[in-house]
């Protein structure tokens, strides 16, 4: 296995994926020559043609749908948002165009949506979001966020593979902070969630980046604390939610998104409704308040949930 | 006007005549049936005709290939569905909320797509369709192949983003699609007077768009401007805006009595209704179709009798099928059953009319 980063394992992903199936293209803003924004699709216009990397007009509208009309014409298209936050402006395309197409219609939609996602380096408010839940409460639409390498290649082949339509959220902040070893081989991660650290007093959930919050906050502490990584919000494992609460009774949800409606509200819902008689204390959430992500870094920061506020959230439930 | 006769004439046989006329009918008929049984209680929610419109969607989708997708025909084009051949007795299914297998009853109205012959049914966002029909363009350029993607769009539809993006896109990449634009002068009460300053037409031009404006009430002008377009789109040339001039002559839906709307307007584009006209074009050039009316209508009664039948959908099937779980086997858009949508395929679909 080779040592990657988070942003390298994506590179990896779409190109196994276009080597092995002549169907799958990537489109986007900038994705051709420039390799875009980030440099994910660098050096795929060299092997696979302008046809299969395709740089598009400004309009993420005109994106995800004809990248729609592409799916339908049984192609796999990979659409690009430059940053997640732009994915707004082809909402509705994938709500209710793609969304609702197989429901309607018994027309399969397999589109993958890359959105680079979330804040911690003054993006400011349009290039720091964490849109998620926006896709979660629309029905038909697939939501994955990886937080290692290796789940960002496997989890990008099962979203290309998958014949619905997937957003895939790939964390900015993790783009070059995280290596991991990563099979050679392609893959597909399940849409599963996964413990990336066991433990027995308390679970924290997370997904994306504030995986590695959680982890780095629990390794400060004298505590065993287990952290389940998401992986997947749309299908939402929930018997890896509730079977991590009925070991450890006592949770902490945790969001890097807004705080209302967030993916983590599902989660203690879930485990409100369903784990209530296993539970040792009240299920408590850290998350963004539900203000635009600020871009002066002490303002950032006073928003964000960081390894602070974790352990101290960790610390109170354990108390109670 | 002159030149859409000449070029109907060297394109159309009289079997193509008789089958444009008849498709028409038919869709008079069947919507004629629907307002019918609306008002009986027998379809739910609300009932959308395109009266006054036909020759639009029958004379447009007429020019297609059977490799051609329509995307998507709108709530006035149901002609585009009966072209391309979608079985009536579903249609009245689907529209009455009973088990079908356009839409197993998550659908109504004219929001149906049959994908066994190349039909992506329409979304009420207007003009959506037109950016998904642009990426079918774009696979078949991709894939080199000579097809090409009809969608519509109504007048009120050339003011939302979308309608911008996909004239762009398919203007910039010289993408095979056409853009069929049925100008009926209203969107629901909205005048086109207050939907834009500049009409489409010029508008298209500055997208790089080939653009025409054809008679909407004239059949074969339709059909003319549309097969124009398709050839122009599998040569390369790029996409056509057809700007099709028509009227709505029922409100928005059957719940909308359309008071907002000019009588006199209506009497004059009653008189120019596009089946009399055709109707009396045709007997002129001495065909008999005397008793078309009388076949669609008992087709339609037939398809009518049946669809009373059917039970409605079973109500725990509801959360179903949100998800695709099966892959799709190669391409999902069928061709259906002929070459030709109907342009020189009269002969095989219709041998009452090959033998008239």
């Amino acid at each position: 296995m080779a040592v990657r980063t988070y942003l390298q394992a994506i590179s990896d992903g779409l190109r196994e994926e276009m080597r092995s199936d002549e169907r799958v293209f990537v489109m986007g803003e900038d994705v051709g020559a420039f390799g875009g924004a980030f440099k994910v699709t660098d050096g795929l216009l060299e092997e696979f043609g302008a046809a299969r990397v395709r740089d598009t007009p400004i309009a993420e509208a005109g994106i995800v749908g004809t990248a729609v009309g592409a799916a339908l014409a049984g192609l796999r298209p990979v659409c690009e948002m430059q940053f997640g936050d732009f994915v707004a402006c082809g909402f509705d395309q994938l709500v209710n165009v793609a969304g609702k197409m197989h429901y309607r219609l018994g027309l399969a939609v397999p589109l993958t949506v890359r959105l680079p996602v979330g804040g911690g380096f003054s993006g400011g408010p349009f290039h720091s979001q964490n849109p998620e839940a926006w896709f979660m409460h629309a029905p038909g639409l697939k939501v994955v966020a990886p937080s290692t390498p290796a789940d960002a290649k496997g989890l990008l082949a099962a979203a290309i593979r998958d014949p619905n339509p997937v957003i895939f959220l790939e964390h900015k902040h993790l783009y070059r902070r995280v290596k991991g070893e990563v099979p050679e081989a392609a893959l597909p991660t399940p849409m599963t969630a996964r413990i990336a650290r066991p433990g027995e007093d308390l679970s924290v959930f997370a997904y994306g980046a504030m995986v590695h919050t959680a982890l780095e906050a629990v390794s400060e502490l004298e505590a065993d604390v287990e952290v389940v990584d998401l992986r997947s919000l749309v299908p939402l494992d929930e018997e890896a939610i509730l079977a991590s609460v009925r070991k450890t009774s006592k949770a902490l949800v945790l969001d890097e998104a807004n705080a209302t409606c967030a993916a983590g509200a599902q989660v203690a819902a879930l485990i409100a409704d369903r784990a209530f008689e296993d539970l040792d204390g009240p299920v408590r959430r850290l998350a963004t308040p539900d203000v635009p992500i600020p871009f002066s870094p002490p303002l950032e920061q006073a928003v964000l949930p960081g390894t602070t506020r974790v352990k101290e959230a960790i610390r109170e439930l354990l108390d109670y | 006007m002159e030149s859409f006769d000449r070029r109907a004439g060297e394109l159309l046989s009289d079997d193509d005549r008789v089958g444009l006329l008849r498709q028409m009918l038919l869709m008079r008929a069947v919507e004629e049936r629907g307002n019918a049984l609306y008002k009986q209680g027998k379809i739910p929610g609300s009932f959308y005709d395109g009266r006054g419109q036909e020759a639009v969607s029958v004379g447009a989708t007429w020019a297609l290939s059977g490799a051609d997708p329509v995307c998507s025909p709108l709530i006035r084009d149901l002609g585009a569905h009966l072209v391309k051949g979608t079985d009536l007795t579903q249609i009245f299914q689907h529209y009455m909320g009973r088990e079908n297998a356009l839409s197993h009853g998550r659908e109504g109205n004219v929001h149906f797509g049959d994908k066994g012959v190349g039909v992506v049914g329409m979304v009420s966002m207007l003009p959506d369709m037109m950016v998904v029909a642009t990426g079918l363009a774009m696979a078949y350029r991709m894939r080199a192949e000579q097809r090409c993607a009809l969608t519509f769009f109504g007048d009120g539809a050339t003011s939302r983003g979308d309608w911008h993006e996909a004239m762009n896109w398919a203007g910039l990449d010289r993408l095979p699609v056409i853009f069929l634009m049925e100008c009926n002068q209203l969107a629901y009460s909205t005048p086109s007077a207050r939907q834009f300053a500049r009409d489409p037409i010029e508008r298209a031009a500055a997208y790089g768009v080939h653009a025409t404006t054809v008679d909407g009430n004239d059949v074969e002008a339709v059909f003319v401007a549309a097969h124009d377009a398709r050839e122009r789109a599998l040569a390369g040339d790029g996409p056509t805006l057809i700007e099709a001039q028509t009227f709505r002559m029922h409100g928005h839906g059957a719940h909308d009595d359309a008071r907002y709307v000019d009588p006199g307007l209506i009497a004059e584009w009653a008189a120019r209704d596009p089946i009399d006209r055709y109707s009396a074009r045709l007997t002129e050039r001495g065909l008999d179709v005397t008793g078309l009316a009388e076949d669609v209508a008992a087709e339609v009664a037939e398809a009518v009798a049946v669809a009373l039948t059917a039970p409605m959908p079973d109500p725990a099937t509801a959360t179903e099928g949100v998800f695709c779980t099966s892959a799709p086997a190669g391409e999902q858009l069928g061709r259906g059953a002929e070459r030709w949508s109907g342009f020189a395929a009269m002969a095989q679909r219709l041998p009452s009319a090959a033998a008239a």
